[in-house]
């Protein structure tokens, strides 16, 4: 069948079976539209949490990232799993047994007050909408390349899904609908692994093959990867290229960022007891391991493929690079998209790809005749163009077109229940209208989830300059504002609201400029960015995407002084947090 | 009061759990994976070289296994001072 069809097929499958769930599962009260009922197995939630939180930056990015920067790479491996460990241990148990709705909500009691609610909630509105505007993008991406249509339809199809399924389901449709997006994503992201392992090492398992050796060679495929890599004048692969604390603080910036991501958070809202929190957290850990142990596997080996097909013999020799006529089909596929593309700069119509920013192989190259390199790769393509590079059936294809379609979308409805529960929840039944009948309150939820998923589409469409920094700004934000008073909320009885309140500010404000500054977001009109974004000017050689790291510290500093110079909590509070961190 | 006194040796051992935890957390990620990584990467482990291991895969293993062993301590300490859920 043609592959175009096929995909059709596959895509419109995948989304019969989520609007399927979705009315079965349609929320009957609020306790259903915020926390599922608050009754989800905690295996159930583990797999559900594993699809919220892997979205289409890892599905679609993060392999590809990995291939191109090797050792650094592994930022975004340790940072979005070690996040976990901080989430199970220090936080999830006793949200859970606090046992209300949103993140805010919490925030406002432990502070006893309003005003430390609503900052929670604009830091949680930020945040959500920065992370939910890439995944809109990425489902557009996904619909352009594999089903041919304008990103714009795209988009109004991947709303017009997220729109059935959380609007009218809430919290408990997405649990059951992220339970089958899980499945579609993980089978679409392991069965082009397992056959790109198999052609180069022969071996099953990629994160096996990661570690053996190359088939018909006698090097491992690491030290076969770093040397063709560094034949071509780039950083060995398992080097890195960031300097040591750099790569220390963006580490730390991702975790802490990770814990304190309120769709995640939510999620442990709806298991039925503390221990199902603890439990869960592990299956949520497990379940995204089965891909991240895959993506940097996929990294290496498409890495060395892709190198492997422009270089096809010994560096520097006339015929050692592929001649431009006899390029593969998926180089013309994917040329097509404008991600891949070939600019002859010596006209010898052969692709030379290495690296000519590198001084000390330039007199190398130029007694080659090598006139710059003429092969850029959008390192998106890697995972999407993997089942063509290694020569897969179509359905393969459609499957992987399904997959990051899963992702985004899976993601997508987390952040917009979140955004809607705290306008809903915190802001109009917390703040503006207390006395709200719960019926009302289902309604402005899902209203709220509806304005939101349209806002979401436009900054899909119309993306902002913010959107593309969401690892620097949404995990930067979330690690430096909410991270902070959550955890101190719970192991500190002595913090009150004065300093949570001046904590999450400063965190909040100290970060957002450091990022402005480099890079300039939101105030382009006032000269941002007012410095060049290189290690020479960043404060103490920390780059923006783990400044948030800073930025925590510096909340947690302010709000431990704010609180020792006023006022004790109340009597209550203290009882709140004995009553928290005891099981029973 | 008895009642307070449990309460506050059970989060005793908690802290003690998780500090202890947090550490291995810690050195899995931050000590091999990053700060120790040129040294580690003199040792061979499969095909790997052992720091970028760590910082590639070996962490987020320990990772999986540390909250899964948190939560059989913890679920352990809770029937132990009496303060599990029915």
């Amino acid at each position: 069948m043609e592959l175009k069809t096929l995909t059709y097929l596959v895509v419109g499958a995948s989304f019969v079976l989520y609007v399927g769930i979705a009315i079965w599962s349609k929320a009957a009260d609020t306790k259903d539209f915020y926390v599922a009922g608050g009754g989800v197995h905690p295996l159930a939630n583990g797999m559900a949490t594993a699809a919220d939180w892997m979205s289409a930056a890892s599905f679609i990015s993060m392999a590809g990232l990995i291939a191109f920067i090797g050792y650094d790479g592994s930022v975004y491996l340790m940072g979005w799993t070690g996040g976990y460990v901080l989430l199970a241990l220090l936080l999830a148990p006793y949200l859970r047994k606090f046992g209300k709705f949103t993140v805010p909500e919490f925030i406002g009691e432990r502070y006893y007050s309003r005003t430390a609610r609503i900052v929670a909630v604009i830091c949680l509105i930020v945040i959500s909408f920065t992370y939910v505007a890439g995944q809109m993008r990425g489902v557009g991406i996904v619909f352009s390349r594999f089903l041919e249509v304008p990103i714009g339809l795209g988009l109004v199809f991947g709303m017009g899904i997220v729109f059935v399924y959380a609007v009218l389901g809430g919290m408990k449709g997405i649990t059951y609908t992220q339970i089958a997006q899980y499945c579609v994503l993980i089978f679409a992201y392991t069965v082009p692994a397992i056959f790109i392992a198999l052609q180069i090492t022969g071996s099953a398992i990629p994160q096996f093959a990661f570690g053996s050796p190359v088939q018909g060679d006698s090097m491992y495929l690491l030290e076969k990867l770093d040397q063709v890599v560094t034949a071509l004048g780039f950083a060995a692969y398992t080097d890195g290229t960031k300097s040591t604390f750099d790569i220390f603080c963006i580490a730390a910036a991702l975790m802490f960022g990770t814990a304190g991501l309120p769709h995640v958070l939510v999620r442990f809202f709806t298991v039925p007891k503390v221990r199902d929190a603890r439990y869960s957290a592990g299956w949520a850990l497990f379940f995204i391991g089965l891909l991240y142990l895959t993506a940097p596997a996929v990294g290496s080996m498409a890495r060395l493929n892709l190198t492997q097909t422009i270089q096809t013999g010994t560096v520097g020799t006339e015929t050692g690079n592929l001649a431009y006529e006899q390029r593969p089909e998926w180089f013309r596929t994917w040329e097509a998209t404008g991600l891949l593309q070939f600019n002859d700069r010596n006209g010898d119509g052969r692709i030379q790809y290495y690296n000519d920013q590198n001084p000390d192989f330039a007199s190398q190259a130029e007694s080659f005749g090598w006139n710059g390199n003429e092969l850029t790769v959008d390192p998106d393509i890697i995972v999407l163009a993997n089942p063509e590079i290694a020569l897969l059936p179509n359905w393969v294809i459609a499957l992987v077109a399904a997959g990051g379609i899963a992702a985004a979308l899976s993601t997508a409805a987390g952040l917009l229940l979140v955004i809607s529960a705290a306008i809903s929840h915190d802001l109009l039944k917390g703040v503006l209208m207390p006395h709200i009948s719960e019926r009302k309150e289902l309604l402005a939820g899902r209203i709220s989830a509806a304005i939101a998923i349209v806002i979401a589409g436009f900054l899909g469409y119309y993306p902002p300059a913010f959107v593309a920094q969401v690892v620097a700004f949404a995990f930067g934000l979330a690690g430096a504002s909410l991270f902070p008073p959550i955890l101190l909320g719970i192991f500190s009885k002595r913090v009150n609201k004065e300093g949570a309140i001046a904590g999450m500010i400063t965190g909040l404000v100290f970060t957002y400029g450091y990022i402005e500054y480099f890079k300039g977001l939101f105030l382009p009109w006032a000269g941002a960015p007012w410095a060049e974004n290189v290690a020479e000017n960043w404060l103490f050689g920390i780059s923006p995407e783990g400044i948030g790291v800073v930025g925590a510290f510096l909340n947690f500093g302010v709000t431990i002084i704010v609180s020792q110079m006023t006022a004790k909590p109340p009597i209550e509070v203290g009882e709140l947090v004995e009553h928290i961190r005891s099981p029973r | 009061m008895k009642d307070n006194s449990i309460k506050k040796q059970y989060w005793h051992a908690n802290l003690k759990l998780v500090a202890g935890c947090l550490i291995v957390w810690f050195t899995v990620s931050f000590g091999f994976g990053i700060i120790l990584l040129e040294p580690l990467n003199q040792i061979r482990f499969f095909g790997f070289e052992l720091g970028f291991w760590f910082a590639q895969q070996g962490s987020i293993i320990c990772f999986i296994g540390l909250i899964f062993f948190y939560a059989w301590r913890m679920n352990h300490l809770d029937k132990k001072y009496g303060l599990e859920e029915d």
